[in-house]
């Protein structure tokens, strides 16, 4: 008798629970053990800013209230499997059972009831988390202008007057207000260390709000999909102190290249894997240029 | 001026890279093959007159699914390359392919799994099941039908096309505007994907129109509404779906190809476009999609679930009601697929708490599903092996469903590899486990044989422990940032054993594959040792098992009666039997090769719609419509199937199940 025919029924069942109840533990010991090895590299996870930590707070809270309903699944997919497998006579068989309204009130209740606890948390932290709205601190917001170009970002300071590629720092402890627009296709802003993502798009202008706590150089990158550089796209948000920020902005200042119309408009032009860049400001105007530009009868990317 | 009979397609749209030439030469050379084989074996008639012409649901069925299975072996060759790419593509290396091929890969990796595999798994198993288990002969509109399978297999053709000549779409299966538009994607690709969803969408809804109509005014008597089997409302819930969301997919289209063509401006960036506009629409028809290819899988396992446990499907009134609930839902959910867009907070939170409320008929149809096993005698053939794993995967995927529709949590984790693995998580735990369950489930009644049992096994453990190891470190990346879509990233992210962990389950994937093709094809070498003769291989409870396997041509020689739900069950086991009633004339559809001229004619309309060939695109549209006129104005249409051969058909099926029983 071969290893397949002895595999049927009796020995089957418990075969197949075993090894697929050890794969699920498996995989279950195998997230915390990644967290622990990898837990620099979890932005999501392990994050440098209020935002993002209120917002994995809120996945905690909300993978807590759903593993109610998760945990009684899987215990009971393996728990009825074994015991009413077709080979157990012991096990009552009453293939006439088509309903039973208590059992049906629970679990159409316990989920509205669940439901009702996750949509009230994430209510209030959607609003309470509006990537618009200002953050509440002693010092005051510094504001940046992002660009989402083709394919790199352009990060313009219209209080310092500088402006840079593929390169953002602030102080760190200091909120910061990010206009965001693009001269390209849609985009996404994401600096997952800080907080949640938001889209970069042509004739429009979103705002994100984060902080850093703690001092650090984050990756930043598109989250959404524009063409062909898109996966050089990324960029580093440096959180320093005040005192370094202050340095920084005075070496940008110095800067021979400035940044008006027309070296915007050569700058604009596609390109690929571009490397950091800085400039001096010009035109304080540029993004409200930018952003109006597409409002233009006739508009169109070139850049006229 | 000159006019170009080619429209813009010149000698560099056969240019390609590589491993595209190779991909090219390899479907060549096996189309070379199979109508060398063809030919060999004087097999074209055979096609032609019981398959091609064909207006019965089942062949229909069949050929869907084939279609179906030949381009899922296309989408996940297509899966292979991504991972291979992201696995090689890290620091100072860039992989395998270059940044333009690697985007239309992914592009036609997402059209090529929603629009054929699933749409058409979800289609054929419709057309292979709705007449039989409402108790009728046939569909509404046997000829629509035809149609709508010849759009779809005409829309497959255009899209393998575009891997010969030219170039595809490689701006996502979406295709975002203002990236769509004429500006920043100028050549034939996004033209291709517009013209490929265009054909087979309308084919999807003509389809639709059919079985809605089918399962309205052809059930048998005594089937009421509430004594339909479940599948059946699935399917019923799915088309009504289709047919409010594909509309909106087919004007979407019409719009952005009037922006591309003809310099009009609903989604261009500037001009007094709108992109955002373009993103709301293909979502309101995007998220419905979605819940029209899961809706019938839900409807197998109702299915398969009482069967394997010999006891009726728990909760059969909740279980209806939380299929219409979620189709009501899913038309009001769809702003949640863009959180990120910078809606104001009460917009967001709305979308967010509609999506909370899916989870609850969700929820509750794998609770019944559950208690279905309770004091049941479960039997672990292969499709409750699939939808054991079905079980498992769908509750993680609906749990990082819900941790997707907040807000604040999305924009930590949108557009990254955790979405990524979240809706292949839907897709493949849910859908294409729930079409592997149908496949091995209804298999011996629509072929006759069984299956291996042993290979199916085998099978299943690949994809099981193959679809954890390539998925669940995709979540990981998410929280380490890993965007989707990239083909290239640095070594400090940190992800590169990640996607190593993830290349090698897609392996374990690929030798499931391996042996679900091997196993379909010794079944067939081998099907005179694996006949199912009884008709009923599983003690099923619903009428396609109280026909021969596979079912004449006419389905049921007496239309049966309907007293109660799971009515073969009940006549099998109080013995009951079913009224016998004198063999009589049976009229059935005649074949029409007017379906194929359609498809084919749509496929030269596409490709000319691409390629700007106005003069054969205004040609093959007009002769399109002289085909249905010419259709509509015959009168011959029906053929008789004489009493006496269904006798004979009928005396011969009893006599066989009679000997297997002695």
């Amino acid at each position: 008798m071969g290893l397949w025919d002895r595999w049927n029924g009796r020995t089957f069942v418990p075969w197949l629970l075993f090894i697929s109840g050890a794969i699920v533990i498996a995989v279950l010991i195998m997230q915390p053990l990644m967290v622990l090895f990898f837990r620099d590299q979890i932005s999501v996870l392990f994050p440098a800013g209020w935002v993002a930590v209120e917002e994995r707070n809120l996945l905690y809270v909300i993978q807590a209230i759903m593993l109610l309903v998760i945990i009684p699944v899987y215990v009971l997919t393996f728990i009825f499997s074994w015991n009413y497998a077709a080979h157990n006579s012991k096990a009552k068989y009453e293939p006439d059972i088509v309903d039973n309204i208590i059992a049906e009130c629970v679990w159409w209740g316990l989920p509205c009831i669940l439901t009702i606890a996750i949509a009230v948390v994430t209510w209030v932290k959607t609003e309470q988390l509006d990537p618009f709205k200002p953050l509440e601190s002693d010092k005051p917001t510094i504001t940046i202008q992002v660009v989402a170009l083709d394919w790199k970002w352009l990060f313009i300071y219209p209080d310092a007057k500088v402006a840079s590629v593929n390169f953002v720092q602030f102080p760190a402890n200091v909120p910061v207000r990010f206009q965001i627009t693009a001269d390209a296709p849609m985009n996404s802003f994401w600096i997952p260390h800080l907080g949640g993502q938001i889209y970069a798009m042509p004739n429009m202008i979103t705002e994100l709000n984060l902080i850093a706590d703690v001092p650090g150089e984050y990756r930043g990158s598109s989250a959404n999909f524009s063409g062909k550089g898109f996966a050089g796209m990324h960029f580093i948000a440096k959180a320093s102190s005040a005192e370094e920020y202050e340095a920084w902005v005075k070496s940008a200042q110095e800067h021979t290249q400035s940044l008006n119309w027309t070296t915007y408009s050569n700058l604009a032009l596609q390109s690929v894997n571009d490397p950091v860049q800085f400039f001096k400001l010009d035109d304080a105007s540029l993004f409200d240029q930018i952003s109006m530009k597409y409002m233009h009868p006739h508009a169109s990317t070139e850049g006229k | 001026m000159t006019v170009n009979i080619f429209g813009r397609l010149k000698l560099e749209a056969f240019h390609h890279e590589a491993s595209q030439n190779f991909a090219v030469m390899m479907m060549v050379l096996s189309g070379i093959a199979i109508i060398g084989l063809l030919t060999y074996f004087r097999l074209w008639r055979w096609l032609w007159n019981d398959w091609f012409t064909s207006c019965d649901p089942k062949r229909i069925g069949v050929m869907y699914i084939a279609v179906a299975l030949l381009m899922f072996f296309k989408g996940f060759v297509d899966a292979l390359m991504m991972r291979l790419q992201q696995a090689l593509s890290v620091g100072s290396s860039h992989g395998f392919i270059s940044a333009d091929h690697f985007q239309e890969v992914f592009s036609a990796h997402g059209t090529t799994m929603i629009f054929f595999v699933a749409m058409g798994s979800v289609f054929g198993v419709m057309n292979l099941l709705i007449p039989l288990q409402i108790g009728a002969r046939d569909v509404a509109f046997p000829f629509l039908n035809s149609v709508g399978f010849w759009l779809f297999a005409s829309s497959a053709t255009l899209s393998m096309t575009s891997l010969a000549i030219g170039k595809f779409s490689a701006t996502g299966w979406l295709a975002y505007s203002p990236l769509s538009g004429i500006e920043f994607s100028p050549g034939e690709g996004v033209d291709y994907w517009i013209w490929i969803l265009q054909i087979a969408g309308i084919g999807t809804t003509l389809s639709a129109i059919n079985f809605m109509v089918t399962i309205l005014k052809m059930r048998c008597p005594g089937m009421t509404f509430m004594k339909m089997p479940i599948f059946v409302w699935s399917c019923l819930c799915s088309v009504v779906l289709v047919i409010f969301a594909f509309p909106i997919l087919t004007a979407t289209l019409a719009m952005l190809t009037l922006d591309r063509d003809l310099g009009m401006h609903f989604f261009t960036a500037g001009g007094g476009g709108n992109p955002m506009l373009y993103i709301n629409l293909i979502w309101a028809w995007g998220h419905p999609e979605v819940y029209i290819l899961i809706l019938p899988v839900f409807g197998i396992f109702s299915e398969v679930v009482p069967t394997f446990c010999e006891k009726r499907l728990f909760g059969y009134a909740s279980m209806v009601w939380a299929l219409v609930l979620i189709t009501f839902l899913s038309f009001i959910v769809w702003v949640h697929h863009f959180f990120t867009m910078g809606a104001s907070p009460p917009v967001n939170a709305f979308f967010a708490v509609m999506t909370k409320l899916i989870a609850i008929p969700t929820g509750v149809k794998i609770f019944n599903w559950l208690f279905t096993k309770f004091r049941g005698r479960v039997h672990f053939d292969s499709p409750m092996l699939w939808f054991f794993s079905f079980l498992l995967n769908f509750s993680i995927g609906g749990m990082t469903g819900v941790l997707l529709s907040a807000p604040p949590v999305d924009f930590q984790v949108h557009n990254s590899l955790f979405l990524i693995a979240h809706f292949h998580g839907m897709a493949i735990g849910g859908v294409l486990f729930g079409f592997f369950c149908a496949f091995t489930y209804w298999f011996p009644k629509f072929s006759g044989f069984r299956l291996s049992e042993k290979l199916n096994r085998i099978a299943f453990g690949c994809w099981f422990l193959g679809f954890l190891i390539a998925f669940m470190p995709l979540y990981m990346l998410g929280f380490m940032g890993a965007t989707r879509r990239l083909d290239h990233y640095d070594v400090e992210t940190g992800w590169h054993p990640l996607f190593l962990l993830a290349g090698f389950g897609a392996l374990i994937i690929l030798a499931g594959v391996l042996v679900q093709m091997y196993g379909l094809l010794k079944a067939i070498i081998d099907r005179d040792k694996n006949r199912d003769l009884s008709g009923d291989p599983w003690n099923g409870r619903t009428f396609e098992w109280s026909v021969p396997s596979p079912p004449p041509e006419y389905n049921f020689a007496s239309i049966p009666k309907v007293n109660q739900r799971d009515q073969f069950w009940a006549d099998k086991h109080l013995h009951t039997v079913q009224p016998t009633r004198a063999y009589e004339d049976i009229l059935m559809p005649k074949n029409t090769a007017v379906g194929v001229y359609i498809g084919v004619l749509s496929l030269i309309f596409g490709f000319a719609m691409v390629w700007h060939m106005y003069w054969l695109a205004a040609i093959s549209f007009i002769a399109i419509i002289a085909c249905v006129i010419a259709r509509v104005s015959g009168e011959d249409e029906h053929a008789v199937i004489p009493a006496s051969k269904v006798e004979a058909m009928e005396s011969a099926y009893l006599r066989a199940k009679m000997g297997e029983v002695k």
